[in-house]
């Protein structure tokens, strides 16, 4: 089986103009929607308290926000998560509440809407480990459950929000710093446009479903941008290859060149690296799912953009082949026929 | 050409075999076990424990796996819960025969059922974060600022006892935030006063300033000992939150200093952060009180009279029991420091206590009148009392006191410990909590090792049908990667989370990439007419150097996010990392290894089977 039969090098940057002027319209508006919209960071990020509580029947959304916004803890947000009997409620960090009550006071009162009392119980947990928890029993059986709860001091967020925003800038500067030791200061700048385009162009996702941004999208973000980076590194590689073998292409004939007799590699090992994403997003629940998507459009816009967006850029940036095939020893393809002995 | 030598296969094996070893235990399911460790701080459990606890199990006709010391704490494995929950009843009755004052702790606690050699190797199943598992984690600030204040406060009464000992006229001691300051008439005083200051206290540095008739010299901590306030007081609170943890019958609790002022608690298996925060957040304290030592007391002791009026009955740590003076002579609160040291003279091991200088006042004039007597150190813990040691005062005492006799090294720190132990030494506040349900844990497990299968079962089959007989040693490499990762995970005894899980599968997602670009590579060579030895060895040899430039920028990204993650993110990190260097061991040493084995020995090859490769001009048919 052979997927990719091309008999002729496709000419991709016919179409750069057009289609970076498309992404540039992307970039933008994802720009644009990050203005404007923002982000939704979870909690993780400003501080604040998570509870997802577990109900036996389908919850009444309705229901557990009037008991929730009882309590006055200010702009509570309540949903559902993953099933229609799973309930997600956000508490926002607030002036004069107690943070480290806020778990316990929500649970008490969402016992108390579905009429049940608390009590604490060692349940003989059938894995043989001894677990005691707070347990709301009505009519002898139990409405709803805690099933996981998340408080984060607004001091920790802070934290998070600035070693995150670290992160990615050593990522960028890291990247940025090996490709100008690898090859020519415009297939840096090239390379690091076109996956910053990448960064800007998931985030802008995020603004504009306000998806929820947590730790966990921002590794998938990072994840990405390094697994993106190297799809350029692939192509430049053989950018510069085809400049030595070729001498007589055009800049143009030689990107073109090296494009096509990558894309069957590019395809197939974003298509494997999709289906294990892809795995995750179906089964990985609502705890991966957004780490999921974050990847899943991450890689997506990672051919797109190291084909189309950096090439281009190198191009339009008018890399030659003097900036790559240089007189010194490191630079003679040993492959080469016209090359002579290396002493 | 495409041959390894011997070696090269040796070592294959030798690492696949080391990976298979380590991975397996991952695979045992996990038995009910019961877990006994120490409930009281003043108890400590040792392997002579083992002994004891086979032979209540053995009267209540049970008959455990094995009975293991571990750690800080005996094992028993069983077969089933029933015998676990009898085994837990019957160790409770015997060990602690007093249930409202118990010594021990019988937790329920679960145990790899893998086989005593594969532990005898190191060979350890990984651990599963709480998010696995279920459980409470809470991150703990500790409030350095009040650890420095409480240090100044303790220096400032010091600076005041000296200078009255010395006669040194001041007109006024401070305490001005972390420094102190001291007021003098004249120069000479002032002279005076800061070589005995510069003699005595080594902590401080002193920094003189006049204004007008006011002569005054400010005293700050130096840096270093600054540095060590905090770090004495980070350990502090963590032995003290071990003591009360210890409490909560928790099976292995985990309790972790993070960053310099910051203390991680995690509790698998607690459902009731309520319960949890209470005990977390209770204070112990500390009494010195004078030892009874009237012919009644002793006929108490023995148990042979009634307690005499105004005293009380304790036990001392080792058993004997004493008749302890109910007046306070001193509370935990003078007690500044607790050190293990050896005596100068005889090399005894001894603690060096400190105190400040309102104790130093008290136990001087106590001391005076008790020379001979025995007092008594008593830890109060849950309401409970007692008795650490309890020391004969040779001579008066001062603000330093030495306490010697009849102790091992081991036991000198760890009653320096204990004094120290009774509280906090500096307040913390919980700025970080998570609980996660036992239900959701086993679900987040199913979840992500689903993930994992389907999506390498989804690359498998691609790639086995794709490129043939280079895609069943593709996925064959993969399949390796991922044991070896999973080992080298066992080895570092890494703890296993939600995140880990989605980078392992993201980690194999990426690492097939290398496979792909060999294979791409070799087809490559073929179209362009090279013969089938030649064509695998240029591919490998060439794709080496994309497959370790697109690795670097992803390690660079996996470094990042270890250096600047914390929590969910560093678990991501570390095994996003690792998978990226073992996949280019595995990708590229062991794929080939296999290609050499199938290919290298035919001289006359043919063909390969990497699927169809297709040729633009197709004059030569394309070989299967």
């Amino acid at each position: 089986m052979e997927f990719f039969r091309i008999r002729r090098d496709i000419p991709f940057m016919r179409h750069a103009l057009v289609l970076n002027v498309v992404s540039l319209v992307t970039f933008l508006a994802a720009v644009f929607f990050l203005a404007t919209r923002g982000l939704h960071f979870s909690i993780e990020f400003t501080g604040g308290t998570v509870i997802e509580a577990a109900y036996a029947q389908a919850a009444d959304i309705g229901k557990v926000r009037t008991a929730v916004e009882r309590l006055n803890l200010g702009e509570v947000q309540v949903q559902n998560f993953g099933s229609s009997r799973d309930v997600l409620i956000r508490v926002p960090v607030a002036q004069g509440i107690k943070q480290s009550d806020v778990v316990s006071r929500v649970f008490a009162e969402l016992c108390r809407a579905e009429s049940g009392t608390l009590s604490a119980v060692a349940p003989s947990a059938s894995s043989g480990e001894s677990v005691t928890r707070q347990t709301c029993t009505a009519a002898g059986a139990e409405p709803v459950r805690l099933q996981r709860s998340e408080v984060v001091g607004p001091q920790v967020g802070r934290e998070l929000a600035e070693d995150g925003a670290k992160a990615l800038a050593f990522v960028v500067a890291g990247i940025m710093i090996y490709l100008a030791f690898r090859f020519e200061w415009k297939f840096s700048v090239a390379a690091i446009v076109a996956n910053l385009h990448d960064v800007i162009i998931i985030l802008g996702f995020f603004a504009f479903f306000q998806w929820e941004f947590s730790l966990s999208v921002l590794a998938a973000v990072l994840a990405v941008l390094g697994y993106s980076v190297n799809e350029s590194v692939v192509i430049f590689d053989r950018i510069r290859e085809s400049f030595r073998r070729f001498r007589k292409m055009t800049t143009r004939e030689v990107i073109d060149h090296a494009i096509t007799s990558t894309i069957s590699r590019t395809i197939i090992t974003h298509g494997c690296t999709q289906m294990m994403v892809l795995s995750m997003l179906i089964f990985g629940g609502p705890t991966l799912h957004y780490f999921a998507v974050a990847l899943t459009i991450g890689i997506l816009f990672g051919i797109y953009s190291s084909v189309f967006v950096a090439a281009a850029i190198a191009m339009w940036l008018g890399v030659k082949r003097e900036d790559l095939v240089k007189a010194g020893p490191k630079e003679v393809d040993p492959d080469d026929p016209n090359a002579g002995a290396v002493v | 050409m495409n041959r390894y030598p011997l070696w090269k296969y040796a070592t294959l094996l030798v690492a696949l075999l080391v990976a298979l070893i380590y991975t397996l235990p991952n695979f045992f399911p996990e038995a009910p076990a019961v877990q006994v460790s120490s409930g009281k701080a003043t108890l400590k459990v040792d392997a002579a424990l083992v002994p004891r606890v086979e032979r209540v199990l053995g009267e209540a006709g049970l008959k455990p796996d094995f009975v293991r010391f571990e750690g800080a704490s005996v094992k028993a494995r069983f077969d089933d819960l029933d015998s676990q929950r009898k085994a837990k009843d019957a160790l409770s009755k015997a060990l602690n025969p007093d249930p409202d004052n118990a010594s021990y702790i019988v937790a329920l606690n679960l145990l790899s059922r893998s086989p005593t050699w594969l532990s005898a190797l190191h060979a350890l199943p990984m651990f599963l974060g709480l998010d696995l598992r279920g459980g409470v984690y809470f991150l703990m600030q500790v409030d350095m600022k009040s650890a420095l204040v409480k240090k100044a406060e303790s220096l400032t009464g010091d600076i005041r006892t000296l200078l009255r000992d010395k006669n040194i006229r001041h007109t006024g001691i401070s305490r001005d935030g972390n420094n102190v300051s001291v007021r003098f008439r004249d120069t000479e005083t002032l002279v005076a006063a800061r070589t005995l200051l510069l003699n005595q206290l080594p902590d401080l540095q002193w920094q003189d300033s006049a204004d007008g008739s006011d002569f005054r010299l400010v005293g700050s901590l130096k840096p270093e000992a600054a540095r060590l306030v905090q770090t004495t007081a980070i350990t502090q609170n963590i032995t003290t939150l071990h003591n009360r943890v210890n409490e909560l019958g928790v099976a292995e609790p985990v309790i972790q200093q993070q960053g310099q002022d910051r203390v991680v608690v995690q509790l698998p298996g607690v459902q009731d952060t309520a319960k949890a925060k209470d005990i977390i957040g209770r204070t112990a304290t500390l009494e010195l009180r004078m030892v009874d030592e009237s012919a009644e007391a002793r006929a108490a002791a023995s148990g042979s009279g009634p307690v005499p009026f105004g005293t009380e009955r304790y036990v001392e740590r080792g058993g004997a029991p004493l008749i302890v003076k109910r007046q306070v002579v001193l509370t935990g609160d003078s007690l500044t420091d607790a050190q293990p040291g050896f005596d100068s003279q005889t090399q005894e091991p001894v603690v060096n206590l400190t105190l400040d200088a309102k104790g130093a006042r008290i136990i001087k004039d106590v001391s005076r009148e008790n020379v001979g007597k025995r007092m008594a150190i008593l830890l109060f813990e849950k309401g409970k009392g007692e008795v650490v040691t309890a020391p004969v005062i040779r001579s008066e005492l001062g603000s330093r006191i030495q306490i010697s006799g009849r102790m091992t090294t081991a036991e000198a720190n760890d009653n320096a410990l204990l004094l120290r132990a009774g509280s906090l030494a500096a307040p913390m506040d919980i700025i970080e909590e998570r609980t996660i349900g036992p239900s959701l844990g086993a679900e987040n497990i199913s979840k992500g090792f689903n993930s994992v299968i389907f999506g390498f079962a989804a690359i498998a089959l691609f790639m086995c049908v794709y490129y043939q007989l280079f895609g069943v040693i593709s996925t064959l490499a993969l399949g390796f990667n991922l044991l070896l990762l999973v080992a080298v995970l066992s080895m570092l005894q890494a703890t296993l989370t939600l995140p880990g899980i989605a980078a392992i599968a993201l980690t194999l997602g990426m690492a097939i990439d290398a496979n792909v670009l060999i294979n791409e590579r070799v087809r490559e060579e073929l179209r362009g007419g090279a013969a089938p030895q030649v064509a695998i060895n240029t591919g490998y040899e060439r794709a080496w150097a994309t497959i370790l430039d697109s690795n670097v920028t992803t390690l660079i990204a996996g470094v990042a996010l270890l250096t600047f993650g914390s929590g969910p993110v560093r678990g991501f990190a570390i095994v996003h990392t690792l998978g990226i260097l073992t996949s280019m061991f595995s990708a590229v040493v062991f794929s080939r290894g296999l290609v050499n084995l199938w290919y290298g020995r035919q001289k006359r090859l043919k063909g390969v089977s990497i699927g169809q490769v297709w040729r633009p001009q197709t004059s030569v048919p394309a070989k299967g």
